[in-house]
């Protein structure tokens, strides 16, 4: 089929006969991901922009409807797929809500850990992208360095570097080995100093500050009636923050801050996010020398996990609870219900509704996907600027295609 | 008479067909195609630990006119396959294919009405790389492969570039008016025999067998 | 968690509302002439200024469901983390619905994408047109009644082979 044609390209009226249409995308280095955006230019100047998104919808809320509730974990590591870890947390802490399941201290512990390292790799990522599209090749790699340590943790973990799939409904995959603590520990050593040099390479670069500063500046205004949130809104002067204003998880028990700036420019964004890396190493901090033992997941007794190996094969409660929830027609308790859960993602606001009708298969599960928002924006906030701004915005909004299109 | 042992020690003689083939395999210039998760690992190959410069991969271009191996790195969907055959066809010959992950080569875990159910039933593929996603030396295993390839065929001059059999795209048949380009025909639905046979037979006709 | 207070005004303005709760949620659900009014009192009185999201559950076939479609509004407070759930219900054949894109900047992509995967118009919208699947799709994917594996679209592409480049 034909790349589709918009309706900007086809503008016919005199006035704008001297305007070039410029297509970006959606195959280009600088979009990062599978994106087109249709630029209408007068001169450098951007007039208009019109956005082409799609190249990567794989449906995954249709797949929501055929796989059950432990199997669509690994669909949702493939959504942001920068942060998997906070995609999976959201996903099964939506899903204890809606059965009713509370896990148990160390699990909630460790889910917070690694939705905070997450957001960690997510906003290097983001920043790194940032520094590389305004002409700072040397950041990007020292961002990119934290991020193999953070693989191996992940690794360490659950096996795997970053399609992780390490919830299960009503607890983990595996309780964190010594070894993997170990990594955490060396990670909260090392990652100051690296934060430290990112910190003198970039922030008060000189370069850097001109490309960004009143760049695609965002009203807090603007922000709030666009649904916008997470740091691109803490940028504009919101101060929403889920993990503190709706403690989900562990998150009453930490000491943190909420990082807000005034600007809501490409630069606000950047400091916040660098700002927040902080903050979730604090989190991290307490939260490893704090980690409570028992068990990683719910009582067996409550229908929801499956038990230990050496559970099935010697006790018959073991056995039982087994079977049921691997047979095709059993599985989980789910009630008649409707429910919205969200988690503060790196990205901002990421929200499941899910419809369960009774069977271990959600009937609708909606994903409220941070990105998809916030790429709405970019028209708006790229209008009158100049053509290389374009990749400058692009980077600060952090859109993953995956997220967005779904 | 000269004989071979009287050549001097820094001088190798060798058909010319294999010394291109050598220059080729060795500085590949790679077009990262990444759509999808796929292309994070594809970038941790292009990093600093991994490392693809040692195999002489490490010039990605983002144009396609510059480069000679595509890296199909993640999901195509129906949207994305007509750009990513336009891109192909900009690329010029000698040209290879590496089909990264599962995705890619198979539609992996998406099995679902968007997503092309692997990229060789529309574009030519020569390497698959299973995984999802593949680890880095996956790739770089896959890289090796495909070098090993290019030593074992084709030549300075591109004869065997001509001597392809000629195979007539499928879909275009059915459009004799502009053979050579993208369009869609009209849309087969599942009620059309046809559309549903395409899913099951016929994936052995690779294209450039 | 919304204060008692503001569903009981709801529930004063509008009597015609069903106002559930489940887990610590409330949920209005009205009928589809006054949802628009229902979230402008939302919007200017009670201070939810936020659109979280806009989607829909096909219902055809949840047990004992009475409508096709039922649309979903979150909205929320930008200074915490209270949020509403607005429900109606809209019916084939052409399901429609106000939009609240006059209310709502950001509601236009998602009210977009409603229309993309269950073919549900909003009236008064500006440019209701697919967003994330191609123009000459013909069918709205997320509706139950749509088969997961589709209906033959994702073969429908032409063939490149080795030799036309
Ligand atoms: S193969 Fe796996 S990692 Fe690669 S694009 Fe597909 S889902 Fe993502």
């Amino acid at each position: 089929m034909p790349l589709q044609r918009s309706e900007l390209s086809q503008a016919t009226d005199e006035v704008q006969e001297y305007l070039w249409t410029m297509n970006f995308g959606p195959q280009h280095p600088a979009t990062h991901t599978t994106l087109r955006l249709i630029l209408k230019l007068e001169g450098e100047r951007v007039v208009d922009a019109d956005c082409d998104i799609g190249y990567l919808h794989s449906g995954f809320e249709k797949l929501a409807e055929h796989l059950n509730y432990n199997q669509y974990v690994t669909i949702t590591d493939r959504m942001n797929y920068v942060s998997p870890m906070a995609n999976n947390v959201a996903w099964h802490l939506a899903v204890e809500k809606l059965m009713g399941l509370e896990v148990p201290p160390r699990c909630q512990y460790l889910r917070v850990i690694v939705a905070e390292l997450a957001r960690i790799a997510d906003h290097l990522v983001c920043n790194a992208a940032v520094g590389l599209d305004t002409g700072a090749f040397t950041f990007f790699m020292y961002a990119f360095n934290p991020r193999e340590m953070i693989y191996d943790i992940f690794e360490a973990l659950c096996g795997a570097r970053f399609t992780n799939s390490y919830t299960r409904v009503g607890g983990l995959m595996y309780d964190a080995s010594p070894k993997a603590i170990e990594l955490i520990r060396e990670f909260l050593r090392k990652m100051p100093r690296a934060l430290d040099d990112m910190d003198r390479l970039l922030t008060r670069n000189r370069v850097f500050v001109d490309r960004t500063k009143g760049i695609g500046v965002l009203t807090k205004e603007e922000a709030i009636n666009r649904g916008v949130t997470g740091p691109i809104a803490r940028a504009s002067g919101v101060t929403r923050d889920l993990r503190k204003d709706e403690p989900y998880l562990a998150y009453s028990d930490f000491d943190f801050q909420v990082c807000c700036a005034q600007g809501g420019d490409c630069y606000a964004r950047y400091l916040v996010r660098m700002a927040e890396m902080r903050e979730s190493l604090k989190i991290i901090h307490q939260a490893v020398e704090n980690l409570p033992s028992g068990p990683v997941h719910v009582d067996v007794g409550q229908r929801a996990i499956i038990p230990d190996k050496w559970q099935v094969h010697s006790t018959i409660e073991g056995l039982i609870t087994h079977f049921e929830i691997i047979m095709q027609n059993r599985g989980f308790e789910v009630p008649c219900e409707e429910v919205y859960c969200a988690t503060e993602s790196p990205n901002g606001e990421l929200g499941f509704y899910i419809v369960g009708d009774g069977s271990p298969y959600a009937y609708r599960a909606r994903c409220r996907p941070p990105s998809f928002v916030h790429f709405a924006l970019f028209p708006h906030l790229i209008r009158g600027h100049m053509l290389g701004d374009v990749v400058a915005v692009l980077g600060s909004l952090n859109i993953i295609a995956a997220e967005l299109d779904r | 008479m000269t004989r071979m042992t009287d050549l001097p020690d820094n001088v190798v003689i060798t058909k010319l067909d294999a010394l291109v083939n050598w220059c080729r395999k060795n500085s590949l210039w790679p077009m990262p195609f990444a759509t999808a998760c796929c292309g994070i690992e594809l970038m941790a190959t292009g990093a600093s630990r991994h490392d693809i410069a040692r195999f002489g991969a490490e010039v990605f271009r983002f144009s396609p006119r510059q480069c000679d191996l595509m890296i199909v790195a993640g999901r195509v969907v129906m949207k994305m396959m007509p750009v990513l055959q336009r891109i192909w066809l900009q690329m010029h010959e000698p040209k290879w294919c590496i089909s990264m992950g599962a995705c890619a080569s198979t539609g992996g875990v998406f099995d679902t009405y968007a997503v092309v159910q692997g990229i060789d039933r529309f574009i030519p593929v020569d390497m698959y790389v299973p995984g999802c996603p593949p680890r880095p030396e996956q790739l770089l295993q896959a890289i090796i492969d495909l070098q090993e390839k290019i030593q074992r065929e084709g030549s300075a001059w591109g004869k065997d570039v001509e001597r392809r059999p000629h195979q007539p795209p499928r879909a275009l048949l059915a459009d004799p008016k502009n053979p050579r380009l993208l369009v869609a025909g009209p849309p087969i639905f599942a009620q059309d025999e046809a559309a549903n046979k395409w899913d099951t037979g016929k994936r052995g006709e690779s294209p450039d067998s | 968690m919304v204060s008692s207070e503001t569903i009981q005004a709801i529930q004063a303005r509008f009597p015609s509302a069903e106002i559930t709760e489940f887990r610590k949620q409330f949920r209005v659900c009205v009928p589809r002439e006054i949802v628009h009014d229902v979230l402008r009192f939302l919007k200017d009185e009670c201070g939810f200024t936020l659109i979280i999201d806009i989607t829909c559950v096909d219902y055809l076939y949840y047990p004992k469901a009475k409508d096709r479609f039922g649309v979903v509004y979150i909205v929320g407070r930008p200074e915490n983390a209270d949020r509403l759930i607005v429900k109606t219900f809209v019916n084939d054949p052409e399901p429609t619905l106000p939009t609240v894109t006059d209310l709502w900047e950001g509601a236009r992509w998602l009210e977009r994408e409603v229309w993309d995967m269950f073919g549900i118009r909003f009236e008064g919208h500006a440019n209701l047109r697919r967003i994330l699947l191609p123009e000459d799709f013909q069918d709205h994917p997320l509706r139950k009644d749509y088969p997961l594996q589709g209906r033959g679209e994702r073969h429908n592409i032409p063939v490149v082979t080795r030799d036309m480049g």
